[in-house]
């Protein structure tokens, strides 16, 4: 992990994102705070609907224009994101900030060769010949381990298999030599097998690269591996944030210690045994939403939880829940 | 073992697939050799990766597809030949989907009554009273009755297609990916409500997933699938505590426990999956294997009893100049 104390590559504070409905206002993020440093990997995990992959596309500047994004900061190293021009939003893609989305085939285009698509991304951004531009390509394809990279430039995306085009989504992205890379669940469409391969290249390449990188995830198995800090999304907000060790080892908010119950783990879930659940639905977020949004599933709901909810904790775990100690009691999980 | 409720028998299904516009027909195995034994409230958990043959197979169990050659039993009847109603009373699907396994333009009540319609089983009022009971068991309010799909969430549809699955009473059910659409949370609550349900009425299920951590939790035994065949099938502690098969190995390499401790594991596993026009010579899963050697290339592994299972590997076989018999991976 990097250092702390220097200034953070990304820091977004109060980011807010609202879509107006016919039934009212949906505050589908609402006030999110979270700094990204450098080489550092920083895994969102949160269910549908928690506003994980409108965060990552506000960051981008790629939202909707129906919703409304405000935020008191989004720097990305000195530049700030809010007032950025559509023009200098449309310079930092792919060049200095790049993207690697879900399904591999709706990111590559069907028409062209990956060659063309790999040396478009360089010289869309760079001023250097076709053939510069070319040798990169080859380089950074075997960089991701594709075998016979050079014969692979006149291949098209549907002659590749699911993992193959991955890495070539990923290749592209790293074309531009990017500070920060987002990735919106990058294997969720992949084999077990392909998905390690795909997380182990992706954890390799950033630290190599010193790459800074937001991962989008449901999977906390991926969370847990992959991560240097966390930060579960629930209905619009961060409900905990922190260190993955701190989080994983010592999960304050009663939701994180919820999800990591649903989940069957080998050796610590007895097999064929009730798994934990969630009681509930999420709430809705259209028009006002007061105090913990969490509250009605959760078992330990109190009148405090109606109000306000602070921040509790301390840097770096920090956490959204008024009385963690009594949640952690009324669950029997040790102090 | 109980009485086996299920048996294939050297089961394989080849399609006949044309390589471009001009090209020769030419045959691809899915499903090659396939035999499993399934008793009584038994969940077989069936992995293996994208194409290599794991839903053809559950269409074969379902009579959508006639297999090439082989047997399936269920009871010990040949299920070829016998009418598709009848096969469908016994066995049936409940999808990965939820969102398009339910005709989004019927109610509640028509979807899950269905079944009971096209097998012409009682009236109206005794269907009605049947719906009733079996959304209640699949915890569902009487209120949904008359709603559609569409107002239903994730969860909520999944259970709508338990329920339609279990109104019949059928002794198997064959769940293909039956949670992997759905949240954690939810997903949680549906492995619940199958095991419940299997409990209750002494299912048998054939449970089809990617998820090995799920599997694990579920089965009863496992079978892992690579290229059309069945590699290892074994007790679920058997295999999930000393794998036999390398690839058995390298799927259970890569499942991603929720421990930070841990980086991503090395698969150990080349990134081409083979093509099954062209399946490699001998074993199938020699150019991924780490411990391949030149006896892999030249012969096929047959299958040899170990333990309480099967496992397709040359490194257990007696008969093999590569022959370790004490090989756990």
């Amino acid at each position: 992990m990097s250092d702390q104390n220097e200034k953070p590559l990304l820091s977004v504070r109060g980011l807010t994102l609202d879509i107006p409905l016919a039934s009212g206002m949906l505050h589908a993020v609402r006030g999110i705070d979270f700094d990204l440093h450098r080489g550092e990997t920083l895994c969102i995990v949160g269910e549908s609907g928690s506003g994980k992959s409108l965060t990552s596309l506000a960051v981008m500047g790629l939202l909707d224009k129906n919703i409304r994004r405000s935020a008191a900061r989004m720097d990305f190293d000195g530049t700030e994101l809010t007032t950025a021009s559509r023009r200098q939003m449309r310079a930092l893609r792919g060049d200095r900030i790049a993207m690697i989305f879900q399904e591999p085939m709706t990111s590559l285009n069907p028409a062209y060769t990956i060659g063309d698509q790999l040396i478009e991304a360089l010289q869309l951004h760079r001023s250097v010949s076709r053939d510069t531009a070319r040798k990169r390509a080859v380089e950074l394809l075997e960089k991701v381990g594709i075998t016979a990279a050079a014969s692979r430039l006149s291949q098209y995306p549907h002659q590749l298999s699911g993992g193959l085009r991955q890495r070539v989504v990923i290749a592209m992205a790293l074309m531009c030599e990017p500070e920060l890379i987002i990735a919106d669940e990058p294997t969720t469409a992949l084999d077990v097998t392909i998905q390690a391969q795909i997380l182990r290249l992706l954890v390799d390449l950033t630290k190599e690269m010193n790459v800074a990188m937001i991962l989008i995830t449901h999977d906390l198995g991926v969370v847990a591996r992959v991560a240097d800090k966390v930060g579960v999304m629930y209905a619009g907000e961060l409900v905990e944030t922190g260190p993955a060790s701190d989080v994983f080892g010592t999960p304050m908010h009663p939701y994180t210690r919820g999800l990591l119950r649903c989940i069957p783990q080998p050796g610590k879930t007895e097999r064929g045994a009730p798994l934990g659940t969630i009681p509930g639905i999420v709430p809705s977020l259209v028009g006002d939403v007061q105090g913990c949004a969490f509250r009605t599933r959760c078992p330990h709901a109190v009148d405090a939880c109606r109000a306000a909810i602070p921040e509790r904790g301390a840097p770096p775990h920090e956490f959204l829940c008024v009385h963690p100690d009594g949640a952690r009691a009324a669950e029997g999980v040790p102090a | 073992m109980t009485a086996p409720v299920l048996e294939l028998k050297n089961v394989a299904k080849t399609y006949r697939v044309k390589q471009g516009l001009f090209g020769k027909p030419k045959p691809l195995t899915a499903v090659n050799d396939v035999s499993l034994t399934l008793g009584r409230g038994e969940v077989l958990g069936l992995v293996g990766e994208s194409g290599c043959g794991k839903s053809t197979l559950a269409k074969i169990l379902l009579g959508l597809e006639a297999p090439t050659s082989g047997q399936v039993l269920v009871d010990g009847e040949e299920i070829a030949g016998q009418d598709r109603l009848a096969l469908a009373r016994r066995i049936q699907p409940i999808f990965q989907d939820p969102y398009s396994s339910l005709n989004p333009r019927k109610t509640i009540a028509d979807i899950v009554s269905l079944p009971l319609r096209v097998h012409g089983i009682g009236d109206s009022a005794s269907r009605a009273k049947s719906v009733r009971e079996t959304l209640d068991l699949v915890g569902l309010p009487a209120r949904v009755l008359n709603t559609y799909p569409s107002q239903m969430s994730g969860g909520q549809r999944q259970r709508v297609a338990i329920a339609r699955a279990l109104i019949m009473r059928p002794e198997i059910v064959i769940c293909d990916e039956p949670t992997s659409a759905l949240d954690v949370s939810v997903q949680s609550q549906i492995l619940n409500l199958l095991n419940e349900l299997r409990e209750e009425f002494g299912l048998t299920y054939l449970f089809i997933s990617h998820d090995l951590a799920v599997v694990e939790h579920l089965a009863t035994r496992v079978a892992v699938m690579y290229l059309g065949r069945i590699v290892e099938e074994a007790p679920v502690a058997a295999l999930f505590d000393a794998p036999r098969h390398p690839y058995a190995r390298a799927l259970l390499n890569s499942v991603l426990t929720p421990d930070p401790a841990q980086g991503v594991p090395d698969t150990q596993l080349g990134a081409a999956y083979p093509n099954p026009i062209a399946p490699p010579p001998g074993c199938h899963f020699h150019p991924r294997c780490p411990f391949a050697q030149d006896h892999c290339k030249a012969a096929a592994p047959r299958s040899v009893p170990v333990g309480q299972g099967h496992v397709k590997c040359h490194l257990h076989d007696p008969d093999t100049p590569m022959y370790r018999p004490d090989f756990t991976v």
